[in-house]
């Protein structure tokens, strides 16, 4: 940890007040410090989240002449906006861990008397942001560039379908991330292992949020999509919290 | 000790095969509609079954090396999955054969069955991969005890995420075997016991040819310590990178120990 941030002083002060009474510091200070470090680091360096906006914004453009079409809306503006969303998420998994593999984050890590979980959540919230982030950016650049029903009206169901889709690619994405860092064809795992578990989440994303972008009469998505989708996330949460710490033992 | 059995076991697999294919030319009912292509059915299924629920097994076989640490757990677990990816692919080949006949495509979509399948099978396609890309045999072991576990509660999941987003365009061939008339039934019941027999006696003999070759590889390594002449990183050297896990055989090296003039 500490070899990657250059100025300690600031990011394990809170790991520090937990360490000078002589008992290990609670998992809530561990992952709140972790994730502090996370995004620092992704400030400084701008690593991800530029290159997963820019990835989609560049998706969609592939999208337009590919399909030679000036505008979607249905069934097929959300499969395109789910495809780029997690096409765009998969960059940001690849590098999610490499940071830590190569500099040493792992070992210092590992050398703390902290839960292991910790770093499991920290991860897993920082993937989320970087999420949201391009969403932030993916979502208005397809009203404007590939949509063809106006954004407006969906919108608010829109971010909570595509809220639900984040937290299962966060937690699937952190395991898979933690799995494929430390092998030695490492990019080419990563995708490989990702794209099928997404899979659920592509097909309950995808139909929830087919509805809002229609063209005429748009409806609410289907109850059963929502209820996929947060099946998903409970279950693939829970798995990736169970099976991390074997992940991270040497 | 892994030898043992095995030719029982081979030869109740054969014999139970042989049954469950005569019931299926000669004692099950020709199907009204697809008439004489409806008999893939007793070989499809159950190897989809069989393949499934290998997948499910390696899962639970690698909780265990989680929990216990045993090695051995971690190669059951890798010839579980192994032997189900070949039966996925005989599964993908007998399902595209029928698809072809009975519907007249040789893949189809709104079969959620065969698209979940398809996805089961490409995900555990990344599983050797995954295990080759990883030198230190203990973390090889531990990283794919992870995704095996994973990919395993990954199963039931697609499954119903896949049968909830297609609209059941074609009629159901089967349910459930409640729904088949009992001459079926019984076809069926027999097809899907030789499966499991075959898959059972197909996981036991890679299991004991690893033995047998661990066992090899430790005599070898003894006969060439003895006579000295190599040098003693040889030995060791000359094992072969895999992405299989190997068995460590003590038993040779520990029971011949103490006998210094064989």
């Amino acid at each position: 940890m500490s070899t990657v941030v250059p100025d300690r002083s600031s990011v394990s002060a809170g790991e520090r007040t937990g360490a000078s009474d002589g008992r290990a510091p609670g998992t809530f200070a561990v992952v709140r410090a972790l994730l502090r470090k996370e995004l620092l680091v992704e400030l400084r360096t701008l690593e991800s989240v530029p290159a997963m906006s820019l990835f989609s914004v560049t998706t969609f453009v592939v999208f337009h002449f590919a399909l030679n079409r000036n505008s979607v809306d249905g069934d097929l503006a959300a499969g395109i906006l789910w495809v780029t969303l997690l096409l765009a998420a998969i960059l940001g998994v690849n590098r999610l861990f490499v940071a830590d593999a190569e500099e040493g984050g792992f070992d210092g890590f590992l050398l703390a008397p902290v839960d292991r979980s910790a770093m499991l959540l920290a991860k897993a919230l920082a993937l989320l942001a970087y999420l949201l982030v391009l969403e932030l950016v993916a979502v208005p650049a397809f009203g404007l560039l590939l949509l063809g029903p106006s954004l407006g009206q969906a919108l608010p169901v829109l971010l909570g379908v595509l809220a639900l889709g984040d937290l299962g690619i966060a937690a699937i994405g952190t395991l898979v991330a933690a799995l494929a860092v430390r092998t030695r064809a490492r990019d080419l795992l990563g995708p490989l292992l990702a794209l099928p578990l997404l899979v659920p989440i592509a097909i309950g994303g995808a139909r929830a949020s087919s509805p809002l972008l229609a063209l005429t009469h748009p409806g609410a998505p289907a109850a059963r999509w929502l209820l996929t989708l947060g099946l998903y996330d409970l279950v693939f949460g829970l798995i990736a919290y169970a099976l991390f710490d074997f992940l991270l033992e040497d | 000790m892994y030898g043992k059995g095995l030719r029982a076991l081979s030869i109740s697999t054969v014999a139970v095969m042989a049954i469950a294919l005569g019931l299926v030319f000669f004692y099950a009912p020709l199907e009204a509609e697809q008439g004489f292509l409806q008999k893939i059915f007793y070989v499809h299924v159950p190897l989809a079954i069989i393949a499934l629920c290998g997948f499910v097994a390696g899962g639970i076989m690698a909780i265990q090396h989680l929990r216990t640490r045993d090695s051995r757990w971690d190669m059951r677990s890798y010839v579980a999955i192994h032997m189900s990816l070949i039966f996925a692919v005989a599964t993908l080949i007998t399902g595209s054969i029928w698809a072809k006949g009975s519907w007249g495509h040789w893949w189809v979509w709104s079969e959620p069955t065969l698209a979940s399948f398809l996805i089961v099978f490409l995900l555990y396609g990344t599983y050797q991969p995954l295990r080759f890309s990883i030198e230190d045999p203990e973390r090889q072991a531990r990283y794919a005890s992870v995704f095996a576990v994973t990919a395993g509660a990954f199963v039931p999941m697609n499954f119903i995420a896949v049968r909830l987003s297609t609209a059941y365009l074609h009629p159901r061939v089967l349910g459930s075997t409640s729904n088949l008339p009992p001459r079926m039934a019984v076809t069926f019941l027999v097809s899907l016991l030789g499966m499991a027999l075959l898959y059972t006696t197909l996981c036991k003999y890679e299991l004991t040819a690893k033995h047998t070759r661990a066992q090899l590889r430790a005599l070898r390594r003894r006969a060439e310590t003895r006579s000295g002449a190599e040098d003693a990183s040889g030995a060791y050297a000359r094992r072969p990178r895999s992405a299989a896990p190997s068995v460590a055989a003590p038993t040779i090296a520990a029971h011949t120990a103490g006998r210094p003039g064989v």
